[in-house]
């Protein structure tokens, strides 16, 4: 490829960087509380609820994100179509328009925020449970509520310890953001794919993985940057 | 006039009774000291009181305020959550690892509760620290985290701490176990100090000595049961138990 094609092959690519973005930031933002609430679930007391979520996390972990993927974006105009359908799961799907333009990224942000929600409660519940019982009696003797306790003294912690695996999931999020493309929602991956078979030239594909690399690359530093603020204390 | 009153307070883990029919008085100003072996119940006890953990039997009195009393069946049943919120603002805990907040400063760690829950405004909860950390020479540790002060001085902090709140009466759970003689030393002149302004203190300690001079009620708990209490003369130089003696007499 001439350098002027490979300039304009960035080009293309660099508008397609766009929903790549858009569905990372999404993810996080939906699956990160999300996450919170399922480890909440996961340590409840309540035994059915917690093994209720154990389930949940199973299968969301257990099965590949492509998958999933697929079966939120098919299931709702088949479920529109099943006659039998019982009222109340017919309400739910009476609301979705699977005609609006939005219909295919909102398949795909909850499939990513329901996938990623269980990674993420798994990190969140591990740091929970690392913060040593000393901390939730000392602040029950100086009368704090136990809502006060979690988000004073508990979650301030649990940031810091789950930081950097909550870093390695981020970064592997950036790159899961291409298994979007198997029901055609377009993003760099999917651009590149197709400025390959136009060129018939792998370098299309190079200039993706440039693109990841120099993501990963910021995510890295930014990640580095907190855990150094975060070092202030042991 | 007693500020704490405890009446046969009783409590089991798993079937194994840990504490059995314990009962005494604590007065305003007073310092009891409870000493006795590993295991003997001590730290439940303290634990019970401090409400974290639930007594199975007895009753707790803390200024006028009760905690838990016996139903006609013997169990305890406790006060709402209003009164048992301001019992626990009237007493405070001192732990044997300190338990201080790592991501918090030595000043936020201080005046955390007086803002939080007592509502006190940021300005006078400083300056009533400021005076709690000179008492207890920290005045130039202020923006120091835990993590870098020395055992000695994390555990003023949480003296300091717990004093913030102004309590009643201040219960201590082992201090100065978990540091070096040197440190030790340092935390008991602490107390002393406090007990010389009258502060109601309940110590369990392994510090015999300490417990001996500074002490006005020291009580010798063994296997879950108060085997005796009374003046560290009655207790320390006139046991009436064998077995009071012969833990003393290893000290």
């Amino acid at each position: 490829m001439s350098q002027k094609e490979i300039l304009d092959v960035t080009k293309i690519l660099l508008e397609y960087l766009g929903p790549t973005l858009k569905l990372f930031a999404a993810t996080l933002v939906f699956s990160i509380p999300l996450g919170l609430i399922v480890a909440m679930l996961k340590m409840c007391k309540f035994k059915p609820i917690s093994w209720l979520t154990s389930i949940y996390i199973l299968i969301m972990r257990g099965t590949p994100l492509m998958l999933q993927i697929i079966a939120i974006y098919y299931a709702i105009p088949y479920l529109k179509i099943n006659e039998n359908l019982p009222v109340f799961l017919k309400k739910i799907v009476d609301v979705v328009d699977i005609k609006s333009p939005n219909y295919m990224f909102i398949a795909v942000v909850v499939a990513f925020s329901l996938n990623y929600a269980a990674y993420f409660a798994e990190i969140f519940r591990g740091g929970i449970e690392a913060i040593p019982k000393g901390q939730y009696e000392a602040a029950a003797c100086l009368g704090m509520t136990k809502t006060k306790t979690f988000f004073r003294i508990i979650l301030p912690q649990v940031v810091k310890r789950i930081l950097p695996a909550s870093s390695n999931e981020i970064i592997i999020l950036v790159k899961d953001t291409s298994l979007a493309n198997i029901i055609a929602y377009t993003e760099i991956i999917m651009k590149a794919k197709q400025q390959m078979q136009l060129y018939s030239s792998l370098t299309p594909l190079f200039i993706a993985g440039v693109f990841y690399l120099a993501m990963t690359i910021i995510l890295t530093a930014i990640f580095s940057m907190l855990e150094k603020k975060l070092n202030y204390y042991k | 006039m007693a500020i704490l009153e405890v009446k046969n307070i009783s409590k089991s883990f798993d079937g194994l009774e840990v504490l059995k029919d314990i009962s005494f008085d604590v007065n305003k100003g007073e310092v009891l000291a409870i000493i006795g072996p590993s295991g003997s119940g001590k730290s439940t006890l303290l634990r019970c009181i401090n409400q974290l953990e639930r007594a199975d039997g007895g009753c707790v009195v803390v200024d006028g305020m009760t905690m838990f009393q016996n139903d006609e069946n013997g169990y305890a049943v406790y006060s709402d959550k209003k009164i048992l919120r301001d019992i626990r603002l009237k007493i405070g805990l001192v732990f044997q690892n300190f338990n201080l907040f790592p991501h918090m400063n030595v000043m936020q760690n201080v005046i955390e509760a007086p803002v939080q829950v007592l509502k006190m405004n940021k300005a006078d909860a400083e300056e009533k620290a400021r005076e709690l950390l000179k008492k207890m020479s920290l005045e130039t540790k202020e923006k120091s985290y835990p993590c870098e002060l020395s055992g000695g001085q994390q555990q003023r902090v949480s003296i300091a701490r717990a004093l913030a709140l102004s309590p009643d009466v201040l219960f201590f759970d082992e201090p100065t176990s978990a540091l070096d003689p040197e440190l030790t030393g340092e935390i008991l002149k602490v107390l002393k100090s406090l007990a010389e302004e009258k502060m109601t203190m309940v110590i369990v300690t392994h510090e015999m000595e300490f417990a001996k001079n500074v002490a006005d009620k020291v009580i010798f708990m063994d296997e879950g049961v108060i085997v005796e209490q009374g003046t560290p003369e009655e207790v320390f130089d006139n046991s009436k138990s064998e077995r009071t003696k012969k833990f003393i007499q290893k000290f």
